[in-house]
């Protein structure tokens, strides 16, 4: 017996058809103790929380829980012996309120639903996120909702809390709030897991990290002692690039402006625009940060075209108005789009590269009197996938069985080499490894260098520092002021991404870098 | 006389709209977990000549129509395997489901077309039935009339005060959620098609037990999918289920209205009429696109297969 | 116990197995039912399957059956191609049928060249018209096309019936509900003497090779494709949703028009209460059968229409319920759908007494 430890994952192995998830995996978390579990995409965190949490099953390996052996067949068997788990993409019902999400998801230890709403606000208030248990799911913003899911595991008597990259969705006001619940669990002796690659919030919060690369375990470590870069060594290997460099740039003539923009929800769930004013100029990359659901996808549709605004006309491309332009002839006017679902918008999943690669450049050549010239299309697939290094056994192979972050280099590929005039780009890096990004990062760079007018729309704060040359964001369907990206403090763009715009000329003159605090 | 017709009309409404209110009730608690079974007039006409059969070899009623229940819970199953197991599309099964189960019933009846059996007797409600007007209608009818009514209510229970009913509403959402946090997805979507099988079955014995005591073949004439667009019609809500097959049966017997207030319209153009008036429900609902979209379970008809 | 593996990648080969598969399994499962009824199985197998066409009249007979059926379910893969459900080829035929009846029953007397266009014409525009409703239902009051073309089906049924006993009831047809038997004028000529087989054979040829360009060749059938693949990305892309909706409906009911036309003015050469026996409904399952490609559901539609001639002669050499087509067609749709589990999953076998233990894994990787 080894009571020393809250848990022990030994030794755990998971095979997926095509790849060893988890590959000899051994992990430790002592009591009381924040633990961070490092890794870049793709590393297999996610599949070791599933297997600990009963959602998949372990091919090999044993787990110990305060020193005995668990038996977990499903998340139920967790619950009981008091873990909690709060995913990275949450687990709620939109349609249904705070409280019965939570009733649900406790069952039988919800005890009667009439007590339920006030052990719910009892919990929330003690732990300082209060909550409202009869509001509907849908109503809240990301971080309340997030709330629930750390609520819902506080309301039993739980001894591990395991976070699945919990501050991705955060604003950073709101991630110190976190850190601070989190903080007083650990005094009370709740030993947390952390999972993360964000390394500033590991090394502020962590007692102890275990880093997993490609599968496997490639180093332990005490945060408080390691550098940033230290650990990103332990995270990519010794053989992949990290670039911290970036070169800013100014914008000739505006290409998009954006006049007063307002929109109405189209549909359940969707944020208004409300008077959206902003330009992109040629030659400039302009990035807009905020927390998911503030809008950024009806700015990218109303921008695209999917969404057509027939009586306005806010949005020009150089001198026309394109609010009533169909995808189509906005294409045509020189916007290239990358959306946040590669498979599912940017990409069709079932169709092969060649296909995919003529689903957007058909007036490259590729199509003669409405037939089909399939040697351009699979010359032109072919000159994408060497050119971007897509890895990929040829252009025959379907779109869903490319990694994240090769597709991503195709699509984006697919969209510069139409030589567009202005580039839309939703999370462009997200989910893609670190060589993926840096390759990605480069392309949009060297398409900004050649005049284009390029936004990005991220919540991923890292990356819009790193290549933007100003910036902004937008909160409940408003846009805060564009700056030069070197004259806006985090903790500006953080007001920003809460909607708190007011002080922003007190800190114009004040010049900070990002760069220590972000790295 | 002009209150007898009202009464006749009321009477014939409640008769001609309760199987509709069962396969419908059935349809709509299997969407809720958000399963899309098209199969329902399949397993309507399957019911409809299981009952009948053993009817005429037993000559019991309420075997009749267990076996009607048991034969529509059976059929679901088909669809329920081929749909929620193998992930076919849901539509595609619903069909084959539809097409398969109109091919078996006309090849076990086809012996029994012309045979006749004693239908179901009414049960008047003694002291109530005389009432004007409304007694007839409400309290001398048969005892399907009275089950669908009682399971009417229970399903309304069911969905607002029952834990298990909020999980139903919840799996129909999002099951991924459901299984990450551990309620039975597939057990629950199982236990809605088969309880849309069930009433299926039942809804189609009525018609061949009770409402025309005869098996012909194709005898749904459509109530199946009829009933589908009561379930859209009702916008996932029992009460108005209940609303929507009255006035569809009340649509399906403008024949007799007609006759009754000696109006002369063609009789092939009336036979239209409840078909033509599912088209204008349709209409009238679907063109406010954002509102039928707040009450759909979000996950209706696609697939879902752990893992995922 | 059976467990299914998610694929890496979506197997091709089983996507031309599993119909194969569907079809095998579906006779086996004849040949087990027609035993349990008494029947000699193997009999009853020749029967349905192969008597049919044993003769050259018999092939003949199966290539006029299977005509209308071609031409639906044709237009059926446009659509299900594109992800529009519709189920309303029947309703097209039948409406096409009349609207051609319609024209016909003017040039009884006549021999005016104008009267087989004109009557084929009317049939195609008839069958457009009928899902031209769906899509603008569809595009325009977002109605659901399933629902909507059933309807459509059931009041198409009533349409007819209302026709033969109404507006294009023969006078002098001693009132059964039947048109007048249409003129030498209209009726598609035959290709080959003694038999029924007519001029339809060419449409059906023609839609064929049409389709199969349209689907393979030109970018309009590559966005029906992605349409209908991920709506998303055709919208990102800037693909015209609803003109290619509409297209593929209206291409499918005009072919389903042109089916129930070939019909009234071919092998029955009248309008009467029953020109089709479902043609429309089958047509979906041959479409599926043949995924959705003109080649396969060549091949598909064959088979098809043999089962419905092997129905026919069963009722009358083994007093079999010709419903037999029906339970064929059925099972068949439910084996195709079951067998496509395979393209995206393999099977695994693994003993359920035995406590699943995972192999070792040995992958050699540096440390």
């Amino acid at each position: 017996m080894n009571n020393k430890y809250r848990l022990t994952m030994q030794e755990m192995t998971k095979q997926y058809p095509g790849c060893i998830a988890n590959n000899d995996v051994t992990l430790k978390i002592k009591h009381g103790e924040v633990h961070a579990l490092l890794g870049e995409n793709g590393a297999g965190k996610s599949t070791l929380m599933k297997m600990l949490y009963g959602v998949v099953k372990p091919d090999q390996g044993d787990m110990f829980f305060n020193g005995r052996i668990m038996n977990i067949k499903e998340p139920a068997d967790a619950r009981d012996l008091g873990i909690g788990m709060v995913f990275q993409h949450f687990s709620l019902f939109e349609t249904l309120t705070v409280a019965q999400n939570i009733e649900l998801a406790l069952g039988d230890l919800a005890g009667h639903s009439s007590t339920l709403a006030g052990r719910i606000t009892k919990t929330s208030t003690r732990y300082g996120m209060p909550l409202d248990p009869h509001r509907l799911v849908s109503t809240l913003s990301t971080g309340e909702r997030q709330r629930v899911e750390i609520v819902r595991c506080l309301l039993l008597d739980i001894q591990l809390l395991i976070l699945d990259e919990p501050t991705s969705v955060l604003t950073p006001q709101e991630v110190d709030a976190l850190f601070k619940t989190l903080k007083s669990l650990k005094k009370e002796g709740c030993s947390v897991l952390f999972i993360s690659h964000k390394l500033h919030e590991v090394i502020e919060l962590c007692d102890s990290a275990t880093i997993l690369r490609g599968g496997k375990v490639s180093g332990h470590c005490i945060p408080k002692n390691e550098t940033s870069e230290s650990i990103a060594r332990l995270m990519v290997g010794d053989n992949t690039p990290i670039s911290n460099q970036t070169r800013r740039a100014l914008g000739t003539a505006d290409f998009l402006t954006v006049n007063n923009l307002t929109t109405a929800a189209q549909a359940l769930f969707e944020t208004p625009l409300k008077n959206i004013n902003f330009a992109v100029q040629q030659g400039e990359i302009v990035g807009i940060a905020g927390v998911a659901g503030n809008g950024q996808e009806e700015l990218l549709k109303v921008l695209s075209g999917e969404q057509i605004q027939a009586s306005s006309s806010a949005i020009k491309f150089k001198n026309t108005v394109v609010d009533a332009l169909c995808p189509l002839k906005r294409r045509r006017l020189g916007l290239a789009c990358v959306p946040e679902d590669r498979l599912g918008r940017g990409a069709v999943p079932t169709m092969d590269l060649a296909q995919n690669a003529l689903l957007t450049s058909f007036d490259s050549g590729l199509v003669k009197n409405g037939f089909l010239v399939k040697q351009k299309i699979t010359e032109l697939a072919n000159k994408i996938i060497t050119k971007y290094k897509v890895k990929t056994p040829s252009f025959r192979t379907h779109a869903a069985s490319l990694s994240g972050g090769n597709l991503q280099k195709f699509i984006i590929g697919r969209e510069v080499e139409q030589s567009p005039k202005l580039l839309v780009m939703s999370h462009p890096t997200w989910g893609v490894d670190i060589g993926a990004q840096v390759a990605i990062h480069e392309a949009i760079l060297k398409l900004r260098d050649e005049g284009c007018a390029v936004l990005v729309i991220s919540e991923d704060l890292d990356e819009l520092y790193k290549i933007c040359d100003r910036i902004g964001a937008i909160c409940d369907g408003k846009l805060s002021p564009i700056l030069n990206t070197d004259t806006v403090p985090l903790v500006q763009l953080g007001q920003w991404m809460a909607g708190d715009f007011s002080d922003v000329f007190n800190n114009q003159p004040k010049v900070h870098t990002p760069q220590g605090a972000l790295a | 006389m002009e209150l007898d017709v009202i009464t006749n009309i009321l009477y014939a409404t409640i008769r001609t709209g309760t199987p509709l209110l069962l396969v419908a009730l059935g349809e709509m608690v299997c969407e809720k977990s958000g399963t899309l079974n098209l199969g329902q007039e399949g397993m309507m006409l399957l019911g409809a000549v299981a009952g009948f059969i053993t009817m005429y070899q037993c000559d019991n009623l309420f075997i009749g129509f267990t076996v009607a229940a048991l034969v529509g819970v059976m059929a679901s199953l088909i669809f329920a395997f081929v749909a929620l197991n193998l992930n076919a599309s849901q539509v595609a099964a619903g069909l084959a489901l539809t097409i398969f189960g109109t091919g078996l019933s006309a090849f076990l009846g086809a012996d029994y077309e012309g045979k006749t059996i004693n239908a179901l007797p009414t049960l008047a409600i003694a002291g109530f039935e005389h009432i004007p007007v409304l007694g007839k209608a409400l309290f001398s009818q048969d005892a399907i009339v009275y089950l669908s009514w009682g399971l009417v209510l229970g399903a309304y229970l069911f969905f607002k005060y029952h834990r298990a009913g909020l999980a139903v509403r919840a799996i129909g959402e999002n099951p991924s959620v459901g299984n990450n946090l551990g309620l039975p997805v597939m057990r629950t979507r199982y236990l809605a098609v088969m309880f849309g099988g069930a009433l299926a079955g039942i809804a189609g014995a009525y018609l061949s037990l009770a409402y025309t005591p005869l098996w012909t073949q194709n005898m749904t004439a459509g109530r199946g999918w009829i009933a589908l667009a009561l379930v859209v019609f009702a916008s996932w809500r029992i009460e108005r289920v209940m609303l929507g097959a009255y006035l569809f049966g009340f649509a399906s017997i403008m024949h007799l209205v007609a006759q009754a207030f000696g109006w002369a319209v063609e009789s092939n153009l009336l036979a239209m009429l409840p078909y033509g008036a599912t088209l204008i429900v349709l209409i009238m609902l679907s063109k406010n696109k954002q509102k039928l979209k707040m009450y759909e379970p979000m996950w209706l008809g696609k697939p879902w297969h752990k893992g995922h | 116990m059976i467990k299914l593996e998610p694929r890496v990648e979506r197997s091709p080969a089983w996507s031309y197995l599993s119909p194969v598969l569907a079809i095998l399994l579906t006779l086996i499962t004849g040949y087990v039912v027609f035993a349990l009824l008494g029947h000699d199985p193997l009999n009853a197998l020749y029967t349905l399957l192969i008597a049919p066409v044993a003769d050259w009249y018999g092939v003949t007979e199966l290539l006029v059956m299977t005509i209308p059926i071609l031409l639906c379910a044709y237009g059926l893969a446009l659509c299900y191609r594109a992800s529009v459900w519709n189920i309303g080829a029947e309703g097209q035929l039948l409406i096409g049928g009349v609207c051609a009846s319609a024209v016909a029953v003017n040039f009884v007397g006549s021999t005016s060249a104008f009267a087989m266009p004109l009557t084929l014409f009317a049939g195609i525009a008839g069958g457009m018209l009928w899902a031209g409703l769906a899509a603008f239902m569809k595009l325009r009051l977002n109605t659901n096309e399933i629902l909507v073309t059933i309807m459509l089906n059931y009041i198409a049924v009533n349409v007819l019936l209302w026709a033969v006993h109404g507006p294009l009831k023969d006078p002098h047809g001693y009132n059964f509900p039947e048109s007048a038997l249409f003129g030498d004028s209209t009726l598609l000529p035959i290709l080959f003497d003694g038999t029924r087989l007519h001029l339809g054979l060419a449409f059906a040829l023609l839609a064929l090779c049409a389709t199969w360009v349209f689907i393979s060749k030109t970018f309009i059938g590559f966005q029906i494709q992605v349409l209908g693949l991920d709506a998303s990305a055709a919208k990102m892309a800037g693909y015209k949703r609803a003109l290619l909706i509409a297209g593929v409906l209206v291409i499918s009911g005009g072919l389903a028009g042109l089916a129930g036309a070939g019909e009234v003015a071919g092998p029955i050469g009248q309008l009467v209460p029953q020109i089709s026996p479902g043609y429309g409904y089958a047509a979906i399952i041959v479409a599926f059968l043949g995924r959705l490609h003109p080649v396969g559901i060549t091949f598909a539609g064959l088979l098809m229409g043999l089962i419905y001639m092997g129905g026919e002669l069963a009722q009358i050499n083994m007093g079999l319920p010709n419903a037999i087509t029906g339970i064929f067609q059925g099972l068949m749709l439910f084996y195709l759908l079951s067998c496509d589990v395979l393209i995206t999953y393999r099977l695994r076998f693994s003993l359920p007494f035995k406590q699943q233990k995972a192999q070792p894994i040995h992958i050699a990787q540096e440390s």
